[in-house]
């Protein structure tokens, strides 16, 4: 039996056999949630696990001992001494027949992995499931509101499967409720509040819906500008550079450019969550303006290009100068509160061993 | 933070006082969204009606500068209705029968004219907090950049301390900071009054400390501020400053009383600055270096629960952009400064943790997946999400007897506006980061200062002017945004571009302690310019 590590979480219930091992469970607890527990791999494509769980993509389901249609695991809750299958034959030619479905709606099924953190779920299942064969060709829901002239999301609902993964990260994770659903059935559509521009609506383009979309049908128009540079795409795990919450990201490089930001699902301060600073304001990097030399003031006022060298000892000179001339109080270090730690222990190291002062600050008063 | 981010989900009651967190903090600003959403009650006191105020249940518009009075207020009304928490104040607190006794003469009847809200108003807000445990406070730079700011901090301190808000989970006292790493650099030692650890200069042993582990004697008393090391650039005499290192700060457009400043830093003899663009403030040195920056350095970051957290380079720096580590240890190798032979981030970052308490049990292997929250005092310690669980760090938790004072200025017949400055979302800071980044300019193109259509109306402006708007330092031309986001009588804007350089009219006074400038609040006057 797989017993439950954290027994606080909530009052133990009893126990379900799932594919024929006997599993644990606490109050609260659905089929999906113990599944993934024990390492069932159930798939989906309306979960996300920070959202409610809404159970209408069917691809979730199982069967369970005594109830004669299959039911959808992400909303059902687990009872004691139930007895889960998660792939007989039926259930996978049953999940087979529906993605075939989902494909036949869908444009474009083939989606660049720029376009957001989710974005494969959707092409990993139809490859999983070997569902791409086309089988009900036919009409494709969905119209794309590509002409948004917003410089961050694009809206192409013709690969909208109407999982309303975007709808409800905004509602639920942002507290936005920028985006609604529009119509039932084949004519649903994702739409703003009075069917125009992002920009026009309560939208604060935090990029959430984006990056929850599991089609490419909302996809970020900034990092897919790199869609055609060469090279794979590289993560790296940091922190965002803006403000003090320090939400985790991950950093989307091609060689040695970056090309966007995702959120880290497991950021412990964010939880996936970004806000447009953290998610859109990164090209500053590779901004021509950035200083790639160091610059020495000339006595006709210009800065001239200098080697590390010869800029280091004019610095050091400079400080030298002024402390046998004015005492050791008469110099000043002001450390970043934008820089990393490292910079700010070696600021305060410089005055403190160096002049045996505590004259330092940092902008913090500002 | 006392508490962690997440608490943010837990508490009944959210106080946030000049904090507009929506904008500044947006993930924050989600967990109080889902808190509320729970059924959590939100009170907002800020002058002008922001987005927290739009989604609060209670907002107070309290004229800008005086927080002091409706937070006493606000202690009356919880001590009279006894909503006050005795065993907390017996057992973990003192002076509270003294700070009891002081409240009693601030009714909201007595708070209502200075804050210019109801008195109806301030007893609801009281009796929330003090019904609704746990009740969080959360505060931003609406609550510290005022020549009051400390005696704003110590009363929300008294607020939670008599309510017992302290150390329990959803509750504390929340500071949201500003700067993804403003509280590492304090953490650090960066500043005049603590070594590393928030170890005190003053403390004659902890000079001996870093006396014997930097090889030279450290004064044992605290150093001048920044403020003041302005204030002295140039001078004649023992105080005189004469050359400063200065490291990512755009000081010329976010620091107050821009004129004073640039001539201040003009009057030097020496300036280097680091940086990673030529800032307005580089533009002044005489030499300047250029840095690494986000995605191409490694290191360390604490975020605003103290959370200590990795940073990662993915790509190489442009140039020979350096680290800022390797360039300040360049430096002090060329002055012969003994200890600066580091090899890596990694051989920094470890000598913080061997010299600071609060990060004696951390090392670069530890914080891999940033788990801990300081203090982490040994290797087994699991980190401290929460702080005050147990006992506060000196004992007892002090009440402070604090009264109100007016802003530095105030507002009269030549100057009779209140200017409030603040940040907006697509915007951070001088902009040298989010106004080189593509697509913000979509949303934010230019500064304009927000003006009620009423005082617009009466005052002979329309939206999209342009505008004269003096204080007692200077005059700066900007657009006008007619908006009911303003209160009548107080505009407001940020000081974000350096089109629109507010900071020559701010800097009217600074925060006694911690020489922290009144940023928030500055009257001016604001006069139509003729369109000849
Ligand atoms: S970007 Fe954020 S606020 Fe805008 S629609 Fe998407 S989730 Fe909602
Ligand atoms: S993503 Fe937004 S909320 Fe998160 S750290 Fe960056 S600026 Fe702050």
């Amino acid at each position: 039996m797989i017993a439950l590590k954290d027994k606080s979480s909530g009052t133990i219930l009893g126990s379900v056999t799932i594919d024929d091992q006997l599993v644990e469970f606490h109050e609260g607890e659905t089929i999906y949630q113990i599944a993934e527990r024990s390492r069932r791999n159930i798939p989906t494509l309306c979960y996300d696990d920070r959202l409610e769980a809404f159970g209408a993509c069917r691809v979730c389901v199982v069967e369970v001992e005594g109830i004669r249609n299959p039911v959808a695991s992400c909303t059902t809750l687990a009872s004691d001494g139930m007895v889960i299958r998660t792939k007989t034959d039926t259930i996978e030619k049953y999940r087979k027949t529906l993605l075939e479905m989902v494909a036949s709606e869908n444009r474009d099924l083939d989606i660049n992995e720029l376009a957001g953190y989710a974005s494969q779920e959707l092409g990993t299942l139809l490859d999983l499931y070997q569902a791409r064969n086309g089988r009900f060709k036919g009409k494709q829901s969905g119209h794309s509101n590509q002409d948004d002239k917003n410089p961050f999301i694009l809206r192409d609902y013709d690969n909208c499967i109407s999982c309303y993964r975007c709808v409800r990260v905004c509602a639920e994770q942002e507290g936005d409720h920028a985006i609604n659903v529009m119509n039932r059935g084949f004519e649903t559509q994702i739409t703003t509040e009075f069917g125009n521009d992002l920009r026009d609506s309560q939208c604060t383009f935090c990029g959430q819906c984006v990056q929850t979309c599991p089609t490419g049908a909302l996809t970020d128009k900034k990092a897919i500008r790199a869609k055609d540079l060469d090279g794979e795409v590289h993560k790296t795990r940091s922190v965002c550079p803006y403000c003090g919450v320090g939400c985790a990201v991950d950093i989307l490089t091609k060689g040695e450019r970056v090309v966007g930001i995702q959120p880290a699902m497991d950021g412990p301060a964010n939880e996936g969550a970004l806000c447009i600073k953290g998610q859109y304001a990164f090209d500053f990097v590779h901004h021509p303006d950035r200083l790639t030399k160091p610059l020495i003031r000339q006595p006709d006022g210009s800065f001239r290009e200098a080697e590390w060298e010869e800029a280091l000892q004019a610095a050091a000179d400079g400080f030298k100068k002024v402390r046998q001339k004015h005492g050791r109080h008469s110099v000043y270090g002001i450390a970043s509160g934008r820089a990393p730690h490292e910079a700010a222990y070696t600021m305060q190291k410089f005055m403190r061993a160096g002049f045996g002062t505590n004259y330092i600050d940092n902008c913090s008063r500002s | 933070m006392s508490n962690p981010l997440s608490d943010m989900e837990h508490p009944n009651v959210i106080f946030a006082i000049g904090t507009n967190m929506t904008e500044c903090h947006p993930v924050a600003a989600t967990r109080l969204k889902k808190a509320i959403a729970r059924g959590a009650k939100m009170i907002v006191a800020d002058p002008r009606t922001t987005r927290m105020a739009k989604i609060a249940d209670l907002h107070l518009p309290i004229r800008v500068g005086s927080d002091v009075a409706l937070l006493l207020a606000m202690a009356h009304v919880i001590a009279r209705d006894d909503l006050i928490d005795p065993d907390f104040i017996n057992a973990r607190t003192a002076g509270g029968e003294e700070f009891l006794k002081h409240v009693q003469q601030f009714p909201p009847e007595w708070a209502a004219p200075i804050c210019e809200v109801d008195a109806s108003l301030i007893e609801k807000a009281a009796r929330w907090y003090g019904e609704g445990s746990p009740a969080a406070i959360f505060y931003t730079l609406g609550i510290t950049e005022h020549i009051c700011g400390v005696d704003n901090v110590q009363s929300l301190c008294n607020l939670a301390l008599m309510t017992g808000n302290l150390g329990n989970i959803g509750g504390g006292i929340n500071p949201m900071r500003g700067q993804n790493n403003i509280q590492g650099a304090g953490d650090c030692g960066a500043v005049p009054s603590n070594f590393p650890g928030f170890q005190a200069c003053a403390d004659p042993e902890n000079a001996k400390k870093f006396s014997d582990a930097y090889g030279i004697a450290i004064d044992s008393e605290k150093g001048i501020t920044k403020v003041t090391a302005l204030n002295n650039a140039g001078k004649d005499g023992p105080d005189g400053i004469h050359a400063m290192l200065i490291d990512g700060e755009n000081t010329v457009v976010s620091d107050p009383d821009k004129k004073h400043c640039e001539q201040a830093l003009r009057s030097l003899d020496h300036l280097v600055v680091i940086d990673i663009f030529m800032t307005e403030t580089a533009q002044m040195a005489d030499i300047v270096l250029p840095a690494t920056a986000f995605a191409e350095t490694d290191g360390v970051q604490t975020n605003t629960e103290r959370r200590v957290q990795r940073l990662r380079a993915a790509v190489k720096p442009p140039g020979e952009a350096k680290p800022d580590w390797w360039i300040i240890s360049g430096i002090a190798k060329h002055m012969e400064t003994p200890g600066f032979e580091f090899q890596s981030a990694r051989d920094v970052f470890n000598e913080l943790c061997s010299l600071s308490p609060i990060y004696n049990g951390l090392n670069w292997d530890r914080i891999e997946n940033g788990e801990y929250q300081w203090p982490v005092p040994t290797s087994e310690h699991p980190g401290t999400p929460r702080l005050h669980e147990e006992e506060f760090k000196n004992g007892r938790g002090l009440f402070k007897v604090i009264g109100y004072r007016d802003p530095a200025e105030v507002i009269d017949s030549d100057f009779p506006v209140w200017l409030t400055t603040g940040r907006r979302l697509q915007a951070y800071h001088t902009r040298t980061q989010t106004g080189r980044s593509s697509g913000i300019d979509y949303l934010l193109d230019e500064e304009s200062l927000e003006i009620h259509p009423d005082d617009a109306n009466a005052w002979g402006i329309d939206d999209g002017d342009f505008v004269r708007m003096s204080s007692r330092r200077g005059t700066i031309e900007i657009k006008a945004r007619l908006t009911d986001r303003s209160p009548r009588g107080t505009v407001f804007t940020s000081f974000s571009f350096a089109s629109v350089p507010v900071n020559i009219l701010t800097g009217s006074g600074y925060d006694p302690v911690t020489d922290t400038a009144e940023l928030k609040v500055c009257p001016v006057a604001i006069e139509p310019i003729s369109n000849t």
